[in-house]
């Protein structure tokens, strides 16, 4: 019965092409418009590390005196004087202290141009920390981040580019002028969004391709390569700059369990109120403790345009759909006397049901395939909208496709019962007698 | 024309007036605040920045290797070789410049002792020489003086003694007009703090940040006599007319030739201004051609539904209509029945979208920072669905006009 319904269907169509092609059209654009913004949302809202979101956290001190804080939240990073204390307390299962440095690769080869990659000064735990595969090699120890020592780990790519893929493990590469003894080569690594650097980076940015330790960057006076916010001038001079309120670290802890998690936020607090005895703090404590994905909301990664061109393309969507009822209504009732007929014939309300209904998921399926044609046009033209560094997230998967057609035709078939439901109250009788 | 009978019918097609007054409600809804994002948007893309930006080209430096010492003597190699090439007509060094992105923001105050400052500006670092490269203009007060300009250390600053601002900023810190020759303070939270003697004033010159947050001092800016010895910097070079292409490559070609143990990055490392405008503004621009495209499209779909439901109602009223005209009435009666039939669901319509629209537009306002829709905005949207429609009816009414009073005696 469903084929002879789907061919009856189809032959309705033809019937009217011009309607016909008006609906598929209406749901073609709702879909695609709603499906292109959807691939934005989905890339920017993604969860990029998702067996260890809730085990990984972002520390945040209010070092700031309460007038010079938004909302009272603490800042977003902390002093270089807060993230080594931290470190130093060594209270949770791994820690590191965090900042992106810009140091410049000089091949040995000498009729090459230095370059830069995006680089992180951080501590060897991260590695495991963020799970953080390896190709050769492995992070650098524990002792070797207290020694200050000039060891870096290299990104696939890089690697690639200056040891043309092979284990480097040993080599030495210059930046800067000074060597560093590679300890390890990572696989592609590339969280989207990029949780551990959300303030500087906003989410999204090239993929890190360096590591060396943050003790070490201290040290060579490595500025940072991202933001420096204060609250009162720093005075001049690296140490100035390190004695400073200043924030430019961000600080992440691993926290297997909810008990760690509260005994660390304890222990903040404590930290917090040592500093205020201590008379550097003249305010109660104020410190955060957020998961990865809190984190990602607090920094705010989904952008306002990404949200708000979704919520406007769904109603976008919802206009079509109101459009769409209201043409199959006019379409089926067009068709009452053959209706009539049926019913007369002895067809119960149920096939008419039916038959209506196979109608209307023919006309969302043409309708999807289109919004699945519309939308792999969008996707390539996502870049005309969105940050390129967005953009190039949000693909046409199989995924996507597969909603893309399932949200078509379902959209269509629930916007077909009313229509279908005054199709199947046709009285036959009435049909016949005015016949 | 008389309502009455048309509403008494219209009764009978509640379905289809219902769901053409939705349509249109929600289609206004949408497109008011579309049309409204799309407005702020491109207020906000077209903003001067100060610039010549025809003639403007910059650089993105970072020294490899260098100390203080060493990056000074680079970085003034460097402006030397720029401000004699050809087709060259002045360059210069700085922290930043409008648009770029980053850059550095201090407080200003007129009273040292106050903590608050009165707002926040941009820092950018100058010589004598850097007005002549951006192609701001000065109108009071003069340059800085090639022995005022001082080389400082990337994490020092210390207020210096002569500042050259904006007429903007000028405007806000001595609001009778009387910065000239006065002091302002650099600072954050703290007071104190040496004066700087605003020895300058220039016309306009925008801030590094385009977002929304830097909307309220986007014109405050405050060029300091100071080079930095730091590794980073970009250079700003001012083509003299027409020179502008072929200084994209030649510039990058003598700074390498000039000396190799550099840093430019391959991606937006050589821009030229106009590049840095369309990448500063690419969000904004993307979202008023989005909101756009979603309208004309909205717009249309809407005027077809309506087409495609009257054609239908005209459809089944062949008789009915017959009959009125054998009973005398004319095309023009037809015609205007379903006008104002329109016009009353639009009407309808256009009254529920007003709301929706406002409501829809407090919510955005409240989640996503945005402003209040001004009324104008609805008035235009509720006119433009309403003529929307009407045009939209004006083919089947011509139809239904049409028909010949001898239908009336045709059965079906």
């Amino acid at each position: 019965m469903f084929a002879y319904y789907f061919q009856l269907g189809l032959r309705s169509l033809r019937r009217n092409p011009l309607l016909t092609a008006l609906m598929v059209m209406a749901i073609g654009f709702g879909v695609a418009a709603s499906m292109i913004t959807y691939s934005v949302f989905r890339a920017t809202a993604n969860n990029p590390i998702p067996q260890k979101s809730d085990q990984l956290y972002a520390v945040q001190i209010a070092n700031w005196k309460p007038e010079d804080l938004d909302k009272s939240e603490p800042p977003d990073a902390l002093t270089y004087t807060d993230a080594v204390a931290l470190m130093q307390a060594h209270r949770a299962r791994r820690q590191t202290a965090l900042y992106p440095v810009g140091p410049s690769v000089v091949p040995a080869d000498a009729s090459q141009l230095p370059f830069r990659e995006t680089t992180y000064a951080w501590y060897g735990d991260a590695f495991a920390m963020f799970d953080i595969p390896f190709l050769y090699g492995g992070a650098w120890s524990a002792a070797e981040d207290g020694a200050h020592a000039p060891v870096a780990v290299l990104g696939k790519a890089l690697n690639d580019k200056l040891f043309n893929g092979a284990n480097s493990v040993g080599k030495t590469i210059n930046l800067d002028g000074h060597d560093y003894r590679v300890t390890g080569v990572i696989d592609t690594w590339n969280p989207q969004p990029m949780f551990f650097d959300a303030s500087n980076t906003q989410g999204f940015g090239d993929p890190a391709e360096l590591f060396i330790p943050f003790t070490r960057a201290i040290d060579q006076q490595m500025g940072g390569a991202g933001n420096f916010n204060c609250s009162a001038t720093p005075g001049s001079g690296w140490e100035a700059r390190l004695r400073s309120e200043c924030i430019w670290i961000a600080f992440w802890a691993e926290l297997p369990s909810a008990a760690e998690a509260a005994g660390y936020k304890r222990f903040l607090r404590g930290y917090a109120a040592e500093q205020q005895h201590a008379g550097r703090f003249n305010w109660a404590p104020n410190v955060r403790l957020r998961n990865v994905t809190q984190w990602l909301d607090f920094e705010k990664v989904v952008p306002p345009e990404s949200k708000i061109s979704l919520l406007v393309s769904l109603g976008f969507l919802l206009i079509c759909l109101v459009n769409t009822i209201g043409l199959l209504l006019a379409k089926f009732m067009r068709r009452a006397p053959e209706i009539g007929v049926r019913r007369a014939l002895g067809a119960s309300r149920k096939t008419i049901y039916a038959q209506f209904l196979v109608e209307a998921g023919a006309v969302g399926l043409a309708g999807g395939v289109l919004g699945l044609l519309l939308t792999g046009l969008g996707v390539l033209g996502v870049g005309l909208v969105f940050d390129p560094q967005i953009a190039r997230l949000a693909t046409l998967d199989f995924s996507l496709m597969g909603l893309t057609l399932l949200v078509a035709t379902l959209a269509t078939v629930l916007a077909a019962f009313y229509p279908t439901w005054r199709a199947a109250q046709v009285q036959p009788a009435w049909q016949l007698k005015s016949n | 024309m008389q309502i009455k009978p048309i509403l008494a019918a219209l009764k009978r097609h509640k379905a289809g007036t219902v769901l053409i007054a939705l349509q249109i409600a929600l289609t206004l809804a949408i497109v008011c605040n579309a049309l409204f994002i799309i407005q702020q948007r491109v207020s906000k893309l077209v903003r001067p920045t100060g610039v010549a930006e025809s003639e403007v080209l910059t650089v993105q430096n970072s020294w490899v290797g260098a100390d203080d010492a060493t990056a000074a003597s680079r970085t003034k190699t460097d402006l030397l070789a720029l401000r004699g090439m050809p087709g060259v007509r002045d360059a210069s060094f700085s922290n930043s410049y409008p648009l770029r992105g980053g850059g550095m923001s201090l407080g200003v105050k007129t009273d040292p002792d106050v903590k608050k400052p009165i707002t926040g500006a941009t820092i950018y670092y100058s010589d004598d020489h850097s007005i002549d490269a951006l192609g701001a203009k000065l109108i009071a007060g003069r340059n800085f003086l090639p022995q005022e300009i001082r080389w400082v250390g990337s994490n020092e600053f210390d207020a210096p003694a002569q500042v050259i601002i904006s007429k903007a900023l000028a405007h806000k810190v001595y609001p009778d007009g009387s910065a000239l020759g006065k002091p302002i303070y650099l600072a954050l939270g703290e007071t104190g703090g040496k004066p700087s003697t605003v020895v300058g004033i220039v016309e306009r010159l925008q801030v590094p940040w385009s977002g929304n947050w830097a909307s309220n001092f986007v014109e405050y800016s405050v060029l300091v006599p100071y080079q930095s010895t730091g590794a980073f910097g970009s250079y700003i070079i001012r083509a003299k007319p027409g020179q502008l292409d072929a200084l994209t490559k030649a510039v990058p070609a003598l700074l390498f030739k000039t000396n190799r143990m550099r840093v430019i990055p391959a991606e937006r490392g050589v821009r030229t201004f106009a590049q840095v405008r369309d990448e500063a503004y690419k969000s904004d621009r993307g979202m008023a051609i989005l909101m756009g495209v979603v309208c004309a499209v909205l717009l249309a779909i809407t005027a077809a539904g309506i087409v495609g439901l009257t054609s239908f109602w005209v459809g089944q009223r062949r008789k009915q209509i017959g009959v009125r005209r054998a009973l005398g009435a004319t095309k023009h009666d037809i015609l205007s029945y379903f006008l104002t039939e329109n016009l009353l669901i639009g009407a309808g319509g256009v009254i529920v979208g007003a709301a929706l629209a406002i409501g829809m537009n407090l919510w955005l306002v409240s989640h996503f920072e945005m402003e209040r829709l001004s009324l104008l905005y609805v008035v235009v949207g509720v006119v433009a669905l309403l003529l929307l429609g009407q045009g939209a009816v004006l083919a089947p009414a011509m139809k239904a006009s049409r028909v010949p009073p001898v239908e009336a005696t045709r059965s079906v």
